[in-house]
């Protein structure tokens, strides 16, 4: 049962005109675990997330969810990009921002329905953002610019989340917010895949990892992956600090 | 009032009005996108269009918006298919088009009468019934658009990555707003021909930019700055005896600069007294 409700990756390669980026790929990803995606700089990690998604063309293999390709099943996953690659100075406003996750849901030529605003309402207090519904977007700080992204995955009711570095740049109580909604996702059964720079501390909120270096040094349990000899693979000797287990 | 005894004033004035409109609202979208640049590539490209339109006697809109369409997919292959920036393939196609076009004009000028500075700036007093018809048209087909997906082109020019990721149709979305863009150029040329019709779709939405913080706002806004530009430079225009595109667009212009000094958010002097 559990083979079927995970996304089962095989043999994924993707190419950049004449560079490989990422290279036969193999691993599955299991529904309530956090897992993260680490490796070095230039590893691939957000392009694996990309290429899983069709958001960038795999030259070769395939990416399974519920047995049929996930690219045919995207109404069932919320992505989240990376935040500096946003355009942040958009003239909109956290609640057009958030509705944005309702797009595809309410459907063409019809307009948000009331369900979808008690959703969004819902997901802004869920993030701590509900005094901000009004607030032009370019007016946030960087946590707060990631708790709109959170609140727009979360309206979606996706049964897969994808966050590229989420991270990156945000303050403690917005890692904490983020953290404790990761884990809910999680435990109620859901795909939570975040590409993950940073190998401090906050690893150990992972439950499972893929460690990458353009092609996979490991994957499975936290405890597994971060070993010794797997890291300095794929960090080829460059000084890391990780926790420990 | 005394201006609109004349029907070629009144046919300007609507005229001036409906090409105000729909250059702010698209206008908007390239704002956002960073695409000021496309805007003006595609305005100079259409010169060629324009001038075999017209040796072919078909009808010049149409020989335009094949122009601009070719010259955007021209833009899009050199970019995507070698090293080539986008800027420098913009620079490249629309100076290239727009060479075209002023060698066809002026070869076929001799035997016709057309003028090119008529082209270049506009002739919006030339404008006849027809030309104010054709325009309606594509103002009615750009504002519906706009209007249908405008949820959907929210999203896509705000995050693209994100809206290709629930599986909105990207590529689709992209052509539709090339399409509005070229539409509106073409529904400009004769107001303010293709030199100055940048003005039109970036200075009217910029000034809204300033002013307001979602873009359905910036679009209502724009849309009133642009009315009220393309009404007081034809004003000006006639009683001082102006070229009307140039009055149209300096008077976007001046709206601009107030924007720019006194925006209650982002102008200039209001921080300098804070």
């Amino acid at each position: 049962m559990n083979g079927n409700r995970a996304i089962e990756i095989s043999n994924l390669g993707v190419s950049y005109r004449m560079t490989e980026a990422l290279r036969n790929i193999s691993l599955q990803i299991k529904p309530g675990r956090l897992t993260g995606i680490i490796g070095p700089n230039g590893a691939g990690k957000s392009t694996l997330l990309k290429a899983m998604l069709g958001l960038i063309r795999a030259r070769e293999g395939s990416v399974l969810y519920q047995n049929q390709p996930l690219q045919q099943q995207l109404q069932l996953v919320a992505y989240v990009p990376q935040r500096s690659r946003i355009d942040w100075t958009y003239p909109a406003t956290v609640w057009d921002v958030v509705m944005m996750g309702r797009v595809r849901k309410t459907g063409w030529l019809r307009s948000f329905s009331a369900n979808s605003r008690h959703l969004v309402v819902e997901a802004l207090k869920r993030v701590g953002m509900d005094g901000y519904t009004n607030r032009p977007i370019g007016q946030l700080s960087g946590g707060q610019q990631q708790r709109v992204f959170l609140a727009r995955s979360l309206v979606q009711e996706a049964n897969i989340f994808c966050f590229d570095e989420p991270f990156a740049g945000i303050d403690r109580k917005t890692e904490t917010i983020i953290f404790d909604i990761f884990h809910q996702l999680a435990d109620t059964g859901k795909i939570v895949l975040v590409v993950n720079h940073d190998l401090g501390e906050s690893i150990t909120n992972f439950e499972d990892l893929i460690l990458l270096d353009r092609q996979l040094i490991a994957a499975g349990k936290r405890e597994n992956v971060m070993q010794e000899d797997y890291l300095y693979r794929a960090y080829q000797g460059k000084v890391v600090f990780f926790a420990k287990n | 009032m005394e201006p609109l005894q004349y029907s070629f004033m009144q046919r300007s004035l609507i005229m001036a009005v409906i090409v105000g409109i729909i250059c702010a609202v698209v206008g908007s979208y390239l704002m956002v996108q960073r695409l000021a640049l496309l805007g003006d590539a595609i305005s100079h490209s259409v010169l060629p269009g324009l001038a075999i339109a017209f040796i072919l006697g078909a009808n010049i809109f149409v020989g335009a918006f094949i122009a601009g369409v070719i010259s955007t997919i021209l833009i899009k292959l050199i970019s995507n298919k070698s090293n080539i920036k986008e800027d420098a393939a913009m620079g490249i196609v629309f100076s290239a088009f727009f060479a075209l076009g002023i060698a066809l004009i002026t070869v076929i000028h001799k035997d016709n009468k057309i003028d090119l500075n008529h082209f270049l700036f506009g002739n919006i007093l030339g404008v006849t019934w027809t030309d104010l018809r054709d325009t309606i048209i594509i103002a009615a087909i750009v504002i519906l658009v706009v209007v249908l997906l405008y949820k959907e082109l929210l999203f896509y020019t705000f995050d693209k990555l994100g809206a290709q990721a629930v599986g909105l149709p990207v590529n689709l979305l992209d052509l539709g707003l090339m399409m509005l863009i070229g539409l509106t150029i073409v529904a400009s040329l004769k107001t303010v021909g293709v030199v100055l019709v940048l003005s039109l779709l970036i200075t009217p939405a910029a000034t809204a930019y300033l002013l307001v913080t979602r873009l359905h706002h910036m679009m209502f806004l724009g849309v009133g700055v642009g009315v009220l530009a393309s009404i007081s430079g034809m004003y000006l225009s006639y009683f001082y005896n102006l070229p009307s595109g140039p009055a149209i667009v300096l008077v976007a212009s001046v709206l601009f600069l107030l924007a720019l000094l006194f925006s209650p958010s982002q102008g200039i002097l209001t921080h300098l007294q804070q």
